[in-house]
This record gives structure tokens, sequence and C-alpha cells, in this order.
């Protein structure tokens, strides 16, 4: 491929890099126990939210950045981060006219309106600008089948019962460096709770955007699918080109009991840095789901193209005999961004099942690692697991890099392991040139190919987003 | 429809091409024979532009323009059209969606709409009895797990479906056994078209006697040594190409 091309083509632009104009309340620059408590304050929290962000920051203190990951970053300064930015808000919103028109320009433009006559059909979308959610659609249907869709704000005020039941029981606030950040200076964030039987009548969606500049976006997913409940859950991320780099540091919990399951998707497309590896979002994220019941599913697919560092495992702990996990993954590096990626299977219960199938795409300098353990425990009679791991090389200067790790502690399991890396051929591109087709549309349909495995497994309306992001995010970056 | 004057090419800075002149005519199928390494796939190559093989002296103009000029996908979209001797695998792409992407890009070059996936599968299938192609390929990733036979039938299947105006067929015939042999001769030969000109590349006499051509070439030391009849394939069957290779250099007749 003619190196002229492929220059013009990786020099893209980022598409969603534009800053919108708004004005923010936001609290002073660093973290002490005072921004904790303001951030609280800010929120009108109840006593016991306040007292896990203290012991979480508490907890914090004591702990040190880890450094096991595969990726390489200057020293973050958690002083100079603004933690909690807000669009003000100049009264309590009742309807969904009341957002700041400049806010639901910025989500129109974006592509997410948020008039749900507008909206796609069938998804409900809460919608998170910097720290604070500002819109959540569809809250009324979806509450007539009983199903609570809201941001975690609202959450902590309408259902404390719920949030001081289930907030932390995966995550725990000792859990790792970012997430117990996390837990003391969480903002905003989505919540959901699909009651028992009930099969949520629509995909419900979060669409995160930092905007304000120097901000730092903590918010907290939390998801309960109640006995034989089931929910496919959509997470959608982007953010402006700024030269400096922001810092992403979110925790996701699952919980699915008995006979249920949850799907969780994601596409997260932060800004990942310019062609030089300046600027992009540091997206340091714990996810994990608790297969608590028996016969419950969890399954995490993630379509991973932004940010400058990637540091992100989600998990599944299979603790219900016959419970079912599974990671389906695509995780890109271009120019000079870095992932490290991958997930953890516990299997607990008995004839638990888990299914990993990770695709990773290297292309510029990017560097990708996948890293992945699956533990079998000593009760987990008759486990199995099926991991499969493919790298794709685009060009001479990238890297990928797997680091498997199994343990298993019970002869009844069966653990099947596969890894490929191969190289995008110039054979393939010649090929597919011959039959007509731009350099850019042979490189995108032979990486899309690549990823199949993995786009099958994402709801339809957005297999076709992600097949986009993928053309948009690496054409002619082949060298 | 082509005409290419004293070609050099070098591949990895080796001379392959020393001066090849061919003149390709629409409506006919010309056979360009030769022994191994006379530059054959070299020349195939060339005419569908691949990276690495650089032209180094002479021209090829197709339909009046300067063929070498062109990007390999614009050379494609303009009707030229190459059948791989190892066609190339590409998992998890189906047959029928490269193939729509490829028709497509295709017609928007030229102007036209695009055609819709519920037309297109139509069309497709269609083609895909013309190379005795069971409709369950058009689904599977494109050649993977094809056997050799599946592979070439799906070339000429893609070639019916671009309708090119200049097919370059290298080598189709190896690896085939001859039920196959015959299903992809009869494919191309229902292919043969006033307006459209086709090229065999091939070592073997045994696919003339499936597609019969207009002229035969005998390409040796990066040249065309000889040009005749369908009769010169068989003179070459039954004496081999030592009796031209002899005389190259200073044989050379045009047609």
């Amino acid at each position: 491929m003619a190196n002229q091309d492929l220059k013009e083509l990786a020099d893209r632009e980022y598409k969603y890099g534009f800053k919108s104009e708004i004005e923010t309340d936001q609290v002073p620059r660093g973290l002490n126990e005072e921004t904790v408590r303001l951030i609280s304050k800010k929120k009108e929290e109840p006593a016991f939210m306040l007292a896990w962000r203290l012991k979480a920051y508490k907890h914090w203190l004591g702990m040190t950045e880890p450094t096991w990951a595969a990726v390489h970053y200057p020293k973050i300064d958690y002083q100079n981060v603004i933690y909690y930015s807000a669009p003000k808000a100049k009264k309590k919103l009742n309807s969904m006219d009341e957002v700041d028109p400049e806010i639901r320009a910025t989500f129109e433009k974006l592509g997410i309106p948020l008039e749900e006559q507008k909206m796609l059909s069938n998804v409900a979308v809460d919608a998170v600008f910097d720290s604070v959610s500002v819109a959540t659609t569809f809250r009324k249907t979806l509450a007539e089948a009983g199903v609570i869709f809201c941001s975690f704000s609202d959450a902590v005020k309408e259902y404390p019962e719920l949030l001081e039941k289930y907030l932390g029981s995966v995550v725990p606030y000792t859990d790792n460096f970012f997430a117990t950040l996390n837990s003391a200076v969480f903002s905003d964030g989505s919540f959901c709770y699909i009651p028992k039987g009930v099969k949520c009548p629509m995909e419900l969606s979060t669409y995160f955007r930092i905007n304000a500049k120097d901000t730092g976006q903590f918010e907290r997913t939390l998801i309960v699918a109640d006995e034989g409940a089931s929910v496919s859950y959509l997470e959608g991320c982007t953010a402006p080109m700024r030269d400096e780099n922001q810092l992403h540091a979110a925790v996701v919990e699952l919980v699915a009991m008995g006979d249920a399951s949850i799907k969780y998707s994601t596409i997260q497309n932060w800004y990942p840095g310019d062609k030089n590896g300046k600027g992009g979002i540091y997206n340091f994220v714990t996810k994990r789901g608790k297969c608590a019941g028996a016969r419950s599913k969890i399954s995490w697919t993630q379509v991973e193209t932004g940010s400058a560092i990637t540091w992100k495992y989600p998990s599944c702990i299979l603790l219900g005999d016959e419970s079912v996990g599974e990671f389906y993954s695509v995780a890109l590096a271009n120019h000079y961004q870095q992932a490290d990626t991958g997930t953890k299977m516990i299997h607990i219960g008995k004839n638990t099942k888990s299914t990993i199938i990770s695709k990773g795409i290297s292309a510029g300098h990017g560097q990708n690692a996948y890293r992945g353990q699956v533990r079998i425990a000593k009760s987990a009679v008759g486990a199995r697991n099926y991991s499969q791991c493919d790298s794709l090389l685009l060009g001479d200067e990238c890297g990928a890099h797997t680091f498997p790790s199994l343990e298993v502690k019970n002869t009844s399991a069966t653990v099947e392991h596969e890894a490929s890396t191969s190289k995008i051929g110039e054979d393939q591109l010649f090929y597919l040139r011959q039959r007509g087709l731009s350099a850019e549309d042979a490189v995108g349909m032979i990486v899309n190919g690549f990823c199949k495995q993995v786009f099958n497994e994402l709801p339809l309306e957005f297999a076709v987003e992600a097949h986009k992001l993928m053309n948009i995010s690496l054409e002619g970056s082949v060298g | 429809m082509l005409k290419i004057k004293g070609l050099h090419a070098t591949v990895g800075g080796k001379a392959i091409l020393k001066g090849l002149d061919l003149e390709v005519k629409a409506g006919a199928v010309h056979a360009i024979m030769g022994p191994n390494g006379s530059g054959k796939s070299t020349l195939s190559y060339v005419l569908a532009g691949r990276e690495g093989y650089a032209v180094t002296e002479g021209s090829a103009t197709y339909q009046g323009a300067d063929l070498l000029a062109m990007a390999p996908e614009v050379r494609a979209r303009e009707g030229v059209f190459l059948a791989f001797q190892y066609p190339v695998e590409i998992p998890g792409v189906s047959n029928k969606y490269f193939l729509k992407a490829a028709y497509n890009a295709q017609r928007k070059h030229r102007g036209e709409p695009e055609m819709d996936a519920g037309a297109f599968l139509k069309f497709i299938k269609e083609k895909a009895k013309l190379v005795e192609m069971d409709p369950s390929f058009l689904n599977r990733s494109v050649n993977e797990g094809f056997s050799g036979g599946e592979k070439k039938r799906n070339e000429i299947l893609q070639l019916a479906v671009l309708e090119p105006k200049l097919a370059l067929l290298d080598e189709t015939d190896s690896g085939l056994d001859i039920d196959a042999l015959k299903i992809v001769a009869n494919g191309i030969n229902k292919l043969r078209h006033p307006a459209r000109a086709v090229v065999l590349v091939t070592h073997y006499q045994r696919l003339l006697d499936y597609i019969v051509p207009d002229f035969v070439h005998v390409l040796s030391g990066g040249r065309i040594v000889k040009s005749g009849g369908k009769e010169l394939a068989l003179q070459l069957e039954k004496e081999g190409y030592g009796w031209i290779e002899d005389q190259s250099g200073t044989a050379r007749v045009t047609v």
C-alpha cells in the first residue's frame, strides 16, 4: 500500500473531539477529605453514602498505584485533577425539554438525541456529562415494567435500601487503587434494577461524555438482575480532543441472581490522543460481575478503540452452580495507544462454564496486551473454560502481548486455550484491491472480519456502529 | 483493448520482463504459455498493479489510457480482473459481503447507484449456478477452508459477478482435477463475449482443450518469443518449450 495514502488515512481526525461551552460547577482542584465531603454534599447524599466514601478515601491513602500492567505513562498527579464538574443547573429538571440546550446539542452532535421520539427505537439512554447524569429517557415506560433505570445520584436518594445492599458487593471499596479512588469520589453513573422474572422490554444504555478540561470522570454503574430477570445494557463513551491527558476511573458492578442474565456491551471511544501520542484519556476501569445464583449468566462484550491507555479486565465470579460467564473483546491500539485488557473468570460453583474470545489489533506504534486469568476453585466440579486470544498486527512498529494465567484446583475441570498472532497480509490487501476496493476499505474489511466473532455478540443496532467505528479508528494504519 | 510495448519489469531488483510486446483484442481469448520462470505470473501482477513489481521501461495502454499509472483498485473498477493462481483467504468476511462490496465499488466508479442486498443476492445466486457452486459457499468466509478446486471456482464466480472487460487468468488450471477443470473451463466459456478479452496464463496445454484460444503466445526469458493460433499450443504440448527457447531473442511474430 502506498505510504502516502496510509499517512493521510492515519492522520484523520477524531470525529468526536469538539468541546462544548457550558458553565460548570466544579470543586477545587485536588483531593482531600474535604473534597469527598463536598462531593457528597453537592449530591445531597444520605449518611451511609458519605461514610462509605470516607472509608474508601482513607483506605486509598494507604494504597499505591499498580505497576504490573504493560502500560507506560508519566506519573499522575492526583492533586492536579478536578474531581467533580457538573453543568450548572438552574433548577431541578422536570422533563427532557428542560435540559440545557447546549448539552442537548452536544448529544445530538454525538448522534444521541435525548428527545424520546427521536431515539433509536427500543433503547433507553442515561446521558452522563462530565460528572453528572443529565438525562434518562424512557424512565416511565420502564417503570411500567417494574424496571428501575436512573442515574446513580437519583438512585442514592430514591432507592437507598437497594443501593446499600448491593453497592460494593462485587467490587468492594478496598478492591484496587483505581476502584478505591472511584469509591471515594465517584460522581454519578447509572443504576439499574430488573425485578424478579422481568425481561427488560428495551435495551438500556448509558452514554458518557467528558467535556470539561482537567476533569477526571469517575462514574459507577450498578446493575442488579433479580431471579429470572434479564437485561441487555450498552455503554458508549467519547471525549473532546485535548492536549492534556484526562483520567477516567470507573467501576461497574453486575449482580445476577438465579436464572438471571445480564449482557453488558461497551463501545469505548474516548479520545485516544493524537498521532504523536499527545493527549488522550487514561482509562482505568474495574468491571466485575457476580453470577450469584444458579444458572445465571453474565456476558461482557467490549469494543475498545479509544483512550491513550486502557487498563480494564471485565470479570465474572461464577458462584452459582451451572452459571455462565462470557467475555468477548476487541481492543485496538493505534498510533501510541496502549491497551492492557482481558478478563478473569473465577469458577466456584459446580458445572460453571466460561468463554473468552479476545481479539487484539495493534497498528502504528500501538501496544496491545491480553491479560487473562482463569481460576477453577476446588469446589468447581465439572467446570469448563474455553479461551481464544487472537492478535492482528498492522505494520512493523506495533506490538501484541499475551499473558494468560490458569489455576485449576479441581481435576474434573476442562480448560482449553488457543492463541494466534498474525500480520495483515500484503497478499490479502492486494487481493481485495484487485477486486476494486480502496486500500482503506480493504483494511477495514480484513479487520472487521477478524473481529466478527465479537461483533456478532453486540446488539444489532450497535454492531453496525462498531463496524463503522473500527473503520474510522484504524483505516490506513498499515505500514 | 490492451497494448503492451517494450515492457521491462523487475521483482526485488531482478529483471523478469525484458521488453515484452503484446496486443490483446476485445472478444478474443489469448493464451500465454511458457516454461516456469519465464515471467508469466509477473506479467499478470504487473498488469494488475501489485506492489513490488516495478516497471522500469515500456508501456501498457488499456482502452487508450495508461494502465500503469492507475492504482490497482482503479484498474479493477475499470474492468481489469485477475483470477489468482493462489486465491487468498479473508477470515470472517463472507463471500457474498465481499462480492457485494466489490461489485458496488465498480458501480460507484461508473456513477451508477449501488445494488441493494436483496437484488444482489438474487444476482449472485444466478452467477453461482454458472460455476456449479452451492449457494452455501456465498455465506462462508472468502476462500477460508475451501479446497483448491473450490478456490478456483470462487475466482470464476467473482469473474462472472464483476463482468470485467479484460480478464487475466493466472494458472487457473493448476491444482484442478479433471472434473473441476471442466467446470471452471465451462464457466469461462460461458463468459466469452465480443466486448471481453480473456488472457489465459498457463503452463500446460490441458486447459486449452476446454477453452479454445484465438491466439497463443509463448513467453520466454521475459519476452513474447512466438505467437500463433491454437495449433501452436498443440505443438508446444508435443515438442516442449526447448525448441522455442533455442530461438528466443530472434523469433518474434506479431498477430
